[in-house]
């Protein structure tokens, strides 16, 4: 097993015929990733290069293709929208790429979707990968903009809010033989769908995944948070990383979330909590793989 | 975004919350023209404020050597004074730095005697993704410091976003501040507005501190709010073209400003070896091991998930442009976009800029072994590291 989505996950993807949207969607084609519909308004009833049907909205695209999972490239002032239309239409993961939503529209998302059974992931990230086991981790599913090739099916689970520190942790991963059952990126912005603890507690069900590297960044408490359930209740070795220690407070280190306040959120703190939780912690970015497959032995 | 104490109570008052009456002007005889106006009308006393985007202004000292960047006055020519002291002068406060800001504007406002001082604001609780108030006693002080010692007097009241605050709520604060009778529906009516301002504005903080019972003319009470804050959601300023004209990039540092305008994130830091990464993280943890190994970063720079052969020259200069930099370290992850490319960026900006300094490139990714060729028949010292440690002691030892 994986988490969250597999080689089989039926995926439309919200923005298809823009460019950023359009060229991911290739990417995950190409990755041999079941893309079964796109979703633009208006151009219901094309198909996106000639394989993949379009609808005017999400609703029909389910109803008519069984898709259950959704990546959102809309641009930022219609992704609140976009978010609710795939809860609206019962999808079970809904994944918002989109940089740069105000922070007021994700508070009401995350609202308006207390109590319903979409799970959202971001926005703000990289997506998810489950690497496949063709070459170059080919026939996995690609959510989002995260590089297929650089992944490995195996069973290392891998939970960032940063994209490119994830490929970096994929990466030191895969060139060191060790796969990963999935990865996912949970994004930068300080109002997020699917918090590391979420996402821990999932690795943590995983049958399939024997380890799990997580990483951070400063600002907020829900690093903090997973250290402490981790604990408690993970049995599993897991490595983790904070980046930002050399911050200067109370500025934004470009994610919208990645932000030492009032003295809180700072990467001493999560450091601290890593450590008292039992987590290895690697002393540079260059050794997060390192770090957990020495515990892993 | 942030924004100027003046402008911030006209955001308030705008939505209904109680500001001392007061003008901004920017010449000493404007400043006592609107303290004649406020004498007039029946203030005892007036304040000048300097008006910069940092806090410590009242201990704060001019590079004149005046002390106090506000003063209270109680004539139109100490106003007049008080004001020549301050605009066109350097401040320096705990949160200015050395360097200090230049005040260009001051706020002259009526100061009625006050009786009692609160603390209140309103931001996201980051873990429970809802807006939350919170109000204390211990007004005019520094807040994490009565949340570090006194933290049973701060009250705070989570607002559900669906429904917007309740006069409830408002009230519960309010009796939280120990108001009683009138001041009661007065205080709630001013935290109502103070949180409409907040989610109507698409803010991520609102500080009133002090807020402040006074004595008003005619010696009843009144809830004013004496000092305010604002900061706002860089993500949402598109649909604010009001609070976009508020932008005072006499306050930016003029490096970020440059940077902006090529869709790069830079910040300046006090070290000397500038770096050059793509994506927030990674950068972050770029100037992370820079430290490690004992250098010190120069800056946070994040050219994005496509940087460009534009971007990466705009960066280059923009990283030269401070005098501190001794070194330069480079770390590309190139997931998707091809390093070749990236090295193309790099060698036709070490040549524009016609590059002195050690560079260190680290790159991976797609298309690595073409970008890495690039770098190595470019004839250009560049030094390859292998991986983010082999290239942070790359650079710190040639910096060195």
């Amino acid at each position: 097993m994986s988490i969250l989505v597999t080689a089989h996950t039926k995926l439309l993807v919200q923005g298809i015929t823009g460019s950023f949207g359009a060229r991911h969607t290739q990417l995950s084609l190409a990755y041999g990733t079941q893309v079964v519909a796109g979703v633009t308004p208006g151009k219901g009833g094309q198909k996106f290069e000639k394989a993949v049907p379009i609808f005017d909205t999400v609703a029909e695209a389910v109803r008519q293709t069984g898709a259950t999972a959704s990546a959102i490239f809309v641009p930022p002032a219609f992704a609140a929208d976009a978010i609710l239309e795939g809860v609206d239409a019962g999808l079970d993961l809904a994944v918002c790429i989109t940089e740069g939503i105000p922070v007021n529209d994700m508070v009401k998302v995350k609202r308006a979707m207390e109590g319903k059974k979409t799970r959202l992931i971001g926005p703000n990230c990289p997506g998810i990968v489950t690497p496949g086991e063709g070459p170059d981790s080919h026939g996995g599913c690609r959510i989002g903009i995260a590089p297929g090739y650089i992944h490995k099916k195996g069973n290392v689970g891998v939970v960032s809010r940063s994209g490119t520190l994830t490929y970096e942790a994929v990466w030191q991963l895969t060139c060191r033989g060790a796969g990963q059952s999935t990865c996912v990126g949970i994004g930068g912005d300080p109002v997020n769908g699917t918090s590391h603890l979420d996402v821990i507690k999932m690795f943590s069900d995983d049958p399939e995944t024997h380890g799990i590297i997580m990483i951070g960044e400063i600002g907020g408490s829900a690093e903090e948070e997973a250290a402490e359930w981790i604990k408690q209740h993970c049995e599993k070795p897991v490595a983790g990383f904070i980046a930002g220690a050399t911050a200067p407070p109370g500025r934004r280190m470009g994610h919208a979330g990645a932000i030492v306040s009032g003295g809180k959120g700072t990467a001493a703190a999560k450091i601290a909590a890593f450590k008292e939780a039992g987590i290895a912690v690697a002393p540079t970015p260059s050794e997060m793989a390192d770090t957990l497959l020495k515990i892993m032995r | 975004m942030n924004i100027h104490e003046y402008q911030a109570k006209e955001l308030l008052a705008a939505h209904g919350v109680t500001v001392p009456p007061g003008e901004v002007c920017d010449t000493p005889q404007a400043a006592k023209s609107i303290a004649e106006r406020l004498f007039a009308k029946g203030d005892k006393v007036v304040v000048v404020k300097s008006q910069i985007h940092a806090g410590g202004r009242g201990k704060g000292t001019f590079k004149s050597g005046f002390q106090g960047g506000v003063k209270l006055c109680k004539s139109p020519d100490e106003v007049f004074e008080k004001a020549s002291a301050m605009l066109g002068n350097v401040l320096v406060t705990k949160q200015t730095g050395l360097e200090g800001r230049l005040v260009r504007k001051i706020l002259v406002a009526g100061a009625p005697p006050i009786k009692k001082e609160f603390y209140l604001a309103v931001l996201l609780d980051r873990a429970s993704a809802r807006p939350l108030m919170m109000v204390s006693t211990e007004g005019g002080m520094d807040i994490e410091e009565v949340a570090a010692t006194h933290p049973e007097k701060i009250v705070k009241e989570t607002i559900d976003p669906a429904i917007g605050m309740m006069p409830y709520q408002a009230r519960k604060l309010a009796r939280a501040l120990g108001l009683t009778g009138d001041l009661i529906s007065a205080g709630a009516k001013l935290l109502l507005g103070v949180y409409t301002t907040w989610w109507e504005c698409d803010a991520s903080m609102v500080e009133i501190n002090p807020l402040c019972i006074v004595e008003a003319l005619g010696g009843k009470e009144a809830l004013v709010a004496v000092d305010a804050k604002i900061g706002l959601d860089d993500n949402a300023i598109y649909r604010h073209p009001d609070i976009q004209v508020m932008r005072d990039l006499g306050e930016e540092a003029p490096l970020e400003i440059e940077a902006s305008k090529f869709n790069l994130n830079y910040i300046k830091l006090d070290g000397n070896i500038a770096c050059l990464v793509n994506g927030a993280g990674l950068a972050m943890a770029t100037m992370d091991i820079i430290q490690h190994f004992g250098g010190r970063p120069a800056n946070f720079l994040d050219v994005g998930g496509g940087a460009s052969k534009e971007q990466v020259t705009a960066a280059f200069r923009i990283i030269l442009s401070d005098p501190n930099v001794k070194g330069i370290l480079v770390n590309i992850f190139g997931g998707i976009m091809d390093c070749n490319v990236i090295a193309t960026g790099i060698v036709a900006a070490v040549r524009e800029t016609s590059l002195k300094l050690p560079l260190v490139v680290r790159l991976e990714g797609n298309n690595v072994k073409a970008g890495k060729a690039t770098l190595a028949e470019s004839g250009l010292t560049i030094t390859s590291g292998e991986s983010m440690a082999d290239a942070a002691q790359r650079i710190v030892k040639l910096v060195s």
